[in-house]
């Protein structure tokens, strides 16, 4: 579906090509702060220089970044939205009631909820997720990963890649991981995942942390060699 | 609330009074009575010389206000996002604010001579640096966040500017507003005195040349009057328009969790 591209001399990226192909839902694991949103905003074209996209991109930032000075409906109107597909939109991420609230009017969930309802006013090709689960607490969480998977089945041919800590979210989400690592930050393990893989994930996504904080820059990690 | 609204009340009388008595003990011309300014003020507005006089200086007040505010917010937001612009007009900037508007208008009177375009330009000059200086502190604090939520949802430049910079910009405008009808009226005055035959501010030359002290006080009033009115039933109610959500956001944040 979409080929990118980190170039070399990025300041916080090693040089990459990235392949995202239909119903892809890629789990983007790593230590914090190595460089997984620098990655996000890259791939959605948001880095100074880049072109826009040629496909629709929706991206939910750490943040809901929903303008607050606008209700919820405006926010939604302004990303072109029909006056009659508000309420429907809203309805699927459980906000019907709350069209004409402010976005400071709602709780982070809520608002969490709201911003995931714009992602897909876009009809995206490929939905972004910062850290969608973070700060949530365990119900509110287990909630919002359950919208995002019905969703996800929802519309089979988009592609998903969700910036997570928990390899219990991977586990969920998950068809596909990505795992980045050190300075500059490698593309150090990429793998499908299949029903019995799904299995150990955490266990083997443990490893591969260790694995990687141990060793240089350089070589692609694999679960196989953890395993063995 | 209620308290706060009474409150208000209580500076100004009192001013009122002590004004009056001090004014009945000198008993002199150079002090008149408030009930003399009132007398003043009734006599000029009869024969229909303030209200023409305070339209006069009105229209320059607006003229000079709204291209002041023009020419800054466009050069302040310009100055705030273009780091090389910034670095160019900066200079100049640091210049005008330091310049007396005196200085300014005696200048232009000189070169222009004395005509209206000379004074609304020495009016407009004083004023674009304090706009531009206010509006760029605005245009620098604008989030970075959303101006990527801005990018990623493909928001054209208009969309951009009114609903995403404007709410940012919005107590910055109030700013420059405020104390630009302030800045402004006081420089019209001066520009008036010196150079134009009409508006307060020629009465205001005609009254300290025979020192009418009750004439000075009338028309100055009157046009503090206009000011007053003009921030209670125009700007107050636009900024209760425009910060509506920041209030809705205080009184239900945390009222809720789903």
């Amino acid at each position: 579906m979409a080929e990118f591209d980190v170039p070399a001399g990025h300041a916080i990226l090693a040089p990459m090509s990235l392949k995202v192909a239909p119903g892809d839902h890629i789990c983007l694991l790593g230590p914090s702060g190595i460089g997984k949103t620098t990655l996000l905003n890259r791939l959605a074209g948001l880095e100074r220089g880049q072109p826009r996209p040629t496909l629709r991109i929706g991206y939910l930032f750490q943040e809901h970044r929903l303008l607050p000075w606008r209700t919820l409906r405006d926010n939604l109107r302004l990303v072109g939205v029909g006056r009659d597909q508000v309420k429907p939109l809203l309805a699927r991420v459980g906000l019907e009631q709350a069209a004409d609230r402010y976005p400071d009017q709602l709780s982070l969930g809520m608002a969490r909820r709201a911003a995931l309802a714009r992602c897909l006013a876009m009809r995206p090709d490929l939905l972004l997720l910062d850290e969608p689960f973070a700060s949530l607490d365990p119900h509110r969480a287990d909630e919002l990963k359950g919208l995002i998977r019905m969703l996800l089945k929802q519309f089979p041919a988009m592609a998903m890649i969700c910036v997570t800590h928990e390899a219990r979210d991977a586990e969920a989400l998950a068809n596909r991981i990505w795992y980045l690592a050190g300075r500059p930050a490698h593309l150090r393990y990429d793998a499908r995942l299949d029903a019995e893989a799904h299995a150990g994930l955490a266990r083997r996504l443990d490893a591969l942390g260790r694995q990687a904080s141990g060793q240089a820059n350089g070589e692609p990690l694999s679960i196989d060699s953890i395993d063995s | 609330m209620r308290r706060s609204a009474l409150a208000c009340w209580v500076v100004l009388p009192l001013l009122v009074g002590l004004w009056g008595v001090l004014a009945w003990q000198l008993d002199t011309s150079l002090l008149p009575s408030p009930a003399a300014v009132l007398n003043t003020l009734q006599r000029e507005a009869a024969s229909g010389e303030l209200q023409r006089h305070l339209a006069v200086t009105l229209q320059r007040v607006a003229l000079s206000f709204l291209l002041a505010m023009a020419f800054g917010s466009l050069i302040g937001i310009a100055m705030g996002r273009l780091a090389w612009l910034d670095a160019l007009l900066d200079p100049l900037l640091v210049l005008l604010l330091n310049l007396p508007a005196l200085v300014l208008i005696i200048l232009l009177y000189v070169w222009f001579g004395l005509v209206e375009a000379a004074a609304i330009l020495a009016v407009v000059i004083n004023k674009v640096p304090n706009v531009a200086v206010t509006l760029r502190e605005g245009a620098r604090s604008l989030d970075p966040r959303l101006e990527q939520m801005a990018r990623v949802y493909g928001f054209s430049s208009p969309m951009r500017l009114w609903h995403v910079w404007l709410p940012q910009l919005f107590p910055y405008l109030m700013a420059a507003t405020r104390g630009g009808l302030a800045l402004i009226w006081k420089i019209v005055l001066v520009v008036e005195l010196l150079g134009r035959s009409d508006g307060v501010g020629f009465q205001l030359h005609l009254a300290f040349q025979v020192f009418d002290v009750a004439g000075l006080l009338a028309y100055s009033l009157a046009f503090i009057a206009i000011v007053q009115l003009i921030e209670l039933g125009l700007l107050q109610p636009l900024e209760r328009r425009a910060t509506r959500w920041r209030r809705t956001g205080v009184e239900h944040a945390g009222a809720e969790h789903g």
